[in-house]
């Protein structure tokens, strides 16, 4: 018998399949560079990084529904704690793998110090002190130009380095040992990552804590009373959603070989990624992913793609910005936003929890202690 | 040594003045805010919803301000003239504030209605949807960079030429607009029968409809009262800023609903005095620990009131309903 759960599940191997196999095809990828000068393949690097920030930021709003609005600062605080950590005018320098660990630990502690006095917030309250929090790290990372190098940002991250061991083999199967020449090495370190993380949060999802999680998303106080510490496992879950972010955050910096500047850790930053998991269905891993590939995919593929389409083809000589894709990209993010809360707010691939509790109505004037 | 001390004495005369010379910038700023703040603190007040669009609303008005202003020069409006700056900045304040009423409406009719039964997220993702599209339709209005919003205004100092004190007219007409208008919001809630209706309804919404009040007409008059509000102070705003761009309703959105946090939220009252602080506080910030840090010190003063005392300042503490 095949029930859909079943058939979503060999859909999984599927596309797991694909993004492995796809580097592996040089002819796609260069196909498609000399048609629309993107790379797709290094920007699939970056959608994994966004899919693990993404995944963060489900524990704290989908699992536990906490809502948080300044997830870009823990990635911002991720991507320069690698980059204070690694780049040639610090004199630490230790390497990828430590500093992706001090990233993902530095940003949780954050989480737990600004989480601590916070998370006792009523849900519109706690939504605001992220987001406060957000800008003040922003407005920070932008001043303290002594150790952040302002709007500059940190550069240049080094790439990791590939043991010595792992290089015949790579060439073996056709890839350069060399960060700077070959995208597919950042794109199978950040592939591996994100299936670590994934693999992760489905365990946590089922266990004891990730059931005390959904408990507190869906009535505090009921959850109180059966002996849940409400406000350990609310801190446990923020510190899990800002560590991933962290962990994001210095695979960004790594990635990018800069931590970009504080601009890039902006409050639509955090708002695009809050799109991204309602967009695919809180609460839900798979809906979170896809509403990464979705909403990510369209900003970065999709609308630079078809403007560089619109160029070629020359439609537009005077470049009036209504004819290019970009300047429409708000709007687009703007009204899918709309559009799902109105007609499918559950999202495209929801959880079952989710689900169950969006459709039951709320009284006017009645808030529910449920989801934010 | 001595340079030291004289220099502390001629301090301590130049500091009060300094002291009131940025009060009274602050406070000037912080009605501008305060006039903004209202219409978040009301619509909260009533639906309980973080209206993000409102900022950008606010942002609509002053490129629509910009574009009449360009509009009437063009038919020969003589913006010099005092008796026709006079009666042009009136008419900005009659038709901006009635636009932004009509989209502010227009927006809860379409979006926000629908909504009402949902769970809390959905009216608030809504609105950062909202907020988007505004933001969407500011960029193809008025472009991605800053724009420059005509000086009309006088910078002539009221208290004399050269006087310790600068109190230019701009600064007189921000005050002679902003403070009139709050009164006239304070008493109409206070003593109209719609006021008292939009009270009811904020108190318990199912026992306002019982009374037989019309829940969705007066949740309708919210919105364009917040919505006129903004175009007042997108007006205002252009005049005395003098620069707009279409993220200006987001910086500003912040900083306003910073004040209703402030106040506590729901509360009008409540809403002028954050407005009020946070002025006073980005007017000193900028003063005393640097121009870069203001915004900075403004979202710290809202995390640490909202630690502290989550109400806000005039607000009271609600026990959550059940």
């Amino acid at each position: 018998m095949s029930t859909p759960r079943d058939r979503s599940f060999s859909m999984e191997w599927f596309y797991l399949a694909l993004v492995l196999i796809y580097p592996l095809l040089v002819y796609p990828e260069n196909a498609l560079f000399r048609w629309t000068e993107i790379s797709l393949g290094m920007q699939l690097t970056y959608i994994f990084i966004y899919a693990i920030l993404a995944l963060g930021l489900n524990v704290v709003v989908g699992f536990t529904g906490l809502l948080h609005l300044g997830i870009a600062a823990f990635f911002g605080i991720g991507a320069y704690i690698t980059g204070i950590l690694n780049v040639p005018a610090y004199p630490f320098q230790i390497g990828f793998f430590w500093s992706m660990v001090c990233s993902t630990l530095g940003a949780a502690l954050l989480g737990v110090l600004l989480g601590a006095p916070t998370l006792r917030l009523r849900g519109d309250y706690l939504a605001i002190v992220t987001l406060g929090f957000g800008e003040v790290t922003r407005f920070t990372l932008r001043n303290l130009e002594e150790i952040t190098a302002g709007t500059r940002g940190l550069n240049p991250v080094p790439p990791p380095v590939l043991p010595a061991a792992l290089a015949p083999p790579l060439e073996a199967i056709g890839i350069l040992p060399d960060w700077s020449l070959d995208y597919r090495l950042f794109y199978y370190l950040t592939l591996g990552i994100l299936l670590a993380v994934i693999l992760l949060l489905r365990n946590l999802e089922r266990s004891r804590l990730g059931r005390a999680w959904v408990a507190i998303r869906e009535d505090e106080l009921a959850a109180t009373c059966m002996g849940i510490n409400a406000a350990r496992v609310k801190l446990s879950a923020f510190a899990l959603g800002c560590g991933l972010a962290g962990l994001a955050g210095s695979l960004y910096a790594t990635t990018l070989t800069s931590t970009a500047g504080p601009d890039a850790f902006d409050f639509n930053r955090s708002i695009i990624m809050l799109c991204c998991i309602i967009l695919g269905g809180l609460g839900s891993i798979r809906g979170t992913l896809l509403g990464v590939v979705l909403l990510i995919g369209f900003d970065n593929i999709l609308a630079p793609m078809l403007d560089g389409m619109l160029q070629n083809a020359n439609i537009n000589p005077n470049g009036s910005p209504l004819l290019t894709f970009s300047s429409w990209k708000l709007a687009i993010f703007g009204l899918a936003l709309i559009l799902m809360m109105r007609f499918r707010p559950e999202g495209l691939l929801p959880s079952r929890h989710v689900e169950a509790e969006l459709l039951t109505k709320r009284p006017l004037g009645h808030p529910r202690a449920g989801t934010t | 040594m001595v340079t030291c001390l004289l220099w502390a004495d001629m301090d301590s005369a130049g500091f009060a003045q300094a002291f009131l010379q940025y009060a009274l910038i602050g406070l000037t700023n912080g009605a501008l805010f305060a006039l903004v703040a209202l219409g978040y603190t009301m619509v909260y007040g009533i639906i309980e919803l973080i209206n993000f669009a409102h900022g950008d609303v606010f942002m609509l008005g002053s490129f629509l301000a910009l574009t009449l202003i360009g509009a009437l020069a063009g038919l020969g409006w003589n913006w010099d003239d005092p008796a026709m700056l006079c009666a042009g900045i009136g008419m900005l304040l009659v038709v901006v504030p009635i636009f932004c009423a009509a989209v502010n409406v227009s927006i809860d009719r379409i979006v926000y209605k629908p909504l009402r039964t949902a769970p809390k997220l959905a009216p608030l993702v809504s609105a950062i949807g909202v907020s988007f599209l505004l933001m969407n339709v500011g960029l193809l209005w008025g472009g991605a960079a800053d724009r420059h919003f005509p000086d009309l205004v006088s910078r002539q100092n009221l208290l004399g030429e050269g006087a310790a004190i600068g109190f230019t007219v701009k600064d007189l007409m921000v005050v002679g607009i902003t403070v009139p208008i709050m009164i006239a919001l304070t008493l109409f809630v206070r003593l109209t029968r719609l006021g008292k209706a939009m009270r009811a309804t904020a108190q318990n919404p199912v026992a306002a409809q019982l009374m037989g009040i019309n829940v969705d007409r007066v949740i309708a008059l919210t919105f364009a009262i917040g919505g006129a509000l903004a175009g007042a102070a997108a007006v205002i705003y252009g005049l005395y800023i003098n620069t707009v761009s279409y993220q200006m309703g987001f910086q500003n959105g912040l900083y306003a609903f910073t004040a209703a946090v402030l106040g506590g939220i729901g509360n009008i009252p409540g809403a002028v005095l954050g407005g009020l602080v946070i002025g006073l506080a980005r007017a000193f910030g900028s003063a005393y620990v640097g121009e870069r840090w203001t915004s900075a010190l403004v979202f710290v003063i809202l995390i640490a009131i909202l630690v502290f005392r989550p109400a806000g300042l005039l607000g009271t503490r609600t026990r959550e309903k059940v």
